[in-house]
């Protein structure tokens, strides 16, 4: 009895695993097929011969390497800007006493909750006006700090004992010494899961990019993918899986190396 | 009186950041939505509250309210429901529940575009691999994303399976904070599994639930890219939400003023929501 419920609940764990892994499956399967393969039904599982080709056609069909460029130039922009605002941010409102503190820091934790989502319309005439769509700048300058990175550094900071602190402060160390060189190590857990979140949703963003630019020049792999969708004469489902791969792997391959971490930084985000 | 300017100096870089794009922006989207401008002229008209007006007069838009909350009610319904479900089934040590755990979530870090291209092709309704595993139960060539009657459904089930593995582990988390002791006296009690679940588990899993119901529902209300990449809000307007609308409304037909009215009511339905999410929050610190 107990083995036949023991079994059921693998059976169902297994079917669980199912509905997850396989339309990724799917995805690479369909990616590796030839048009008439993926368009034929009832489903073809496997190609008959792997056509390594669709990843060709995926990339030349459009300025994938300009894409990509842009990609990695949007998401490592952020990641530094965001490193040089949120650590001196994070150690003011963790080391220091100051007037007014309560208040900045509740400003900054309600502009958490205004999505981008809200404020895309005035912030594109903004961008307009100062010249700026079209240019990585306007991709990069709105995420330049993080509201959630100052919260999550905050809290590691805290927890540095004062003794070693004051230790430092007995070596004549300035303020700015033990912020980069005593804190910053100490709280390097904390930065690299901030890190992967960051990298994560900057990397995947389609709504921002797609709404501050209509140049290709400056797009980024997501929006650049998208558009593959737009063949004329019907979407080639083989072509498009190929490239939908191209943005899912990078993530993917970070999402297995740090799985608990990552899961640990978005987490948070709800949690707290 | 430099050490006292020092923690401000090290603030003001953020700060400059949140109030040119966060705090300024949310002041110029309630002036826009007071004028008329097409974005190239170089004269706004001030017009009172008409967009307003003309919004709520606007039958289209009554239809995107109103799809906005079918998608939003039952997805976060059924996701939580779901995830609590699958959060106590999956609340084990061992490799294969970690597993199991990283494969739920890992939608949850993948683009929402690959998600809605995979999705887009797997509803396919001729080739589809949905429509090959409803034919072998008989059901037959259900349009998913090309019907009206199907399409809003469709995009909630992929809301679905994205959202569920987040919340379960959030729900995960939430049932291992809950202290071991109160169980092993329900199991003094003889308390059958069921009333267990009624009597402990979920009152003191509900701060966790109001907590993500919120989350959600904030999250929900801002759907666009499944929208932007599976339906373009149709079949017949079928799937049109308020984001969506408000970027049609910008971007396609340069009606500045009337999209930044439909953004202040986006404005107003979020601030509800953040209002009530800081509310629980301070009530929960105080708690602690």
């Amino acid at each position: 009895m107990i083995l036949l419920k023991r079994s059921f609940n693998i059976v169902g764990l297994l079917l669980l695993a199912l509905l997850f892994i396989f339309p990724f499956v799917w995805m690479v399967s369909t990616s590796l097929k030839t048009l008439g393969e993926a368009m034929t039904f009832p489903p073809k599982w496997l190609p008959e011969v792997l056509q390594w080709q669709n990843f060709a056609a995926a990339w030349n069909s459009g300025p994938f390497l300009q894409y990509l460029t842009n990609s990695l130039l949007v998401t490592g922009g952020i990641l530094i800007l965001q490193f040089v605002t949120v650590v001196p941010a994070a150690y003011a409102f963790a080391r220091y006493q100051f007037r007014g503190q309560k208040v900045l820091f509740a400003l900054i934790m309600v502009t958490l909750m205004i999505p981008a989502q809200l404020i895309f319309l005035p912030v594109y005439i903004q961008m307009s006006n100062w010249g700026l769509l079209n240019q990585a700048w306007a991709l990069i300058l709105p995420f330049a700090s993080s509201a959630f990175g100052i919260f999550l550094l905050r809290q590691s900071f805290k927890q540095v004992p004062h003794e070693l602190i004051e230790a430092a402060r007995l070596d004549d160390a300035s303020e700015w010494k033990i912020m980069w060189r005593v804190m910053v190590p100490l709280a390097k857990p904390t930065l690299i899961t901030f890190a992967l979140f960051s990298f994560i949703t900057h990397w995947n963003d389609y709504f921002w990019p797609l709404v501050m630019t209509t140049n290709n020049d400056a797009r980024t792999l997501p929006v650049g993918i998208a558009q593959l969708r737009n063949t004329e004469g019907g979407v080639s489902w083989n072509t498009l899986m190929a490239g939908n791969m191209l943005l899912v792997i990078p993530v993917l391959f970070v999402f297995l190396l740090a799985q608990r971490q990552i899961i640990r930084a978005f987490t948070y985000t709800g949690v707290k | 009186m430099m050490q006292k300017a020092q923690p401000y100096l090290m603030i003001l870089p953020s700060l400059v950041v949140f109030a040119l794009f966060f705090l300024y922006p949310i002041g110029y989207l309630i002036q826009l939505s007071l004028h008329d401008w097409n974005f190239i002229s170089p004269e706004m008209n001030f017009i009172g509250l008409q967009n307003f007006q003309q919004l709520f007069a606007d039958n289209e838009f009554k239809e995107v309210l109103l799809n906005t909350t079918i998608y939003t009610v039952s997805s976060v319904s059924v996701t939580t429901a779901l995830s609590i479900l699958l959060a106590l089934w999956l609340n084990k040590k061992g490799l294969l529940y970690t597993f199991l755990q990283g494969a739920i979530f890992s939608p949850h870090v993948i683009s929402l575009v690959s998600i809605a291209l995979l999705w887009m092709w797997m509803m396919e309704p001729d080739y589809g691999l949905l429509n090959w595993a409803l034919n072998l139960v008989g059901i037959n060539g259900i349009q998913w994303l090309n019907a009206p009657e199907t399409s809003l459904f469709s995009l909630i089930v992929v809301a679905v399976w994205k959202g569920l593995g987040f919340n379960t582990l959030i729900f995960i988390a939430g049932l291992q904070s809950i202290p071991k002791t109160v169980y092993e006296a329900a199991d003094l009690d003889d308390a059958s599994r069921f009333s267990t679940f009624r009597e402990i588990t979920l009152p003191m899993l509900s701060p966790t639930i109001f907590f993500l119901v919120i989350i959600n529902l904030i999250g929900s209300f801002q759907v666009f890219e499944t929208i932007s990449i599976m339906t373009q809000g149709g079949p017949i307007n079928s799937t049109n939400m308020l984001v969506y609308y408000i970027y049609e409304y910008g971007f396609q037909f340069f009606k500045i003023g009337y999209a930044s009215a439909a953004g202040v009511l986006l404005l107003g339905i979020i601030s509800i929501f953040t209002a009530v999410y800081f509310w629980l929050l301070s009530r929960r610190v105080h708690y602690q």
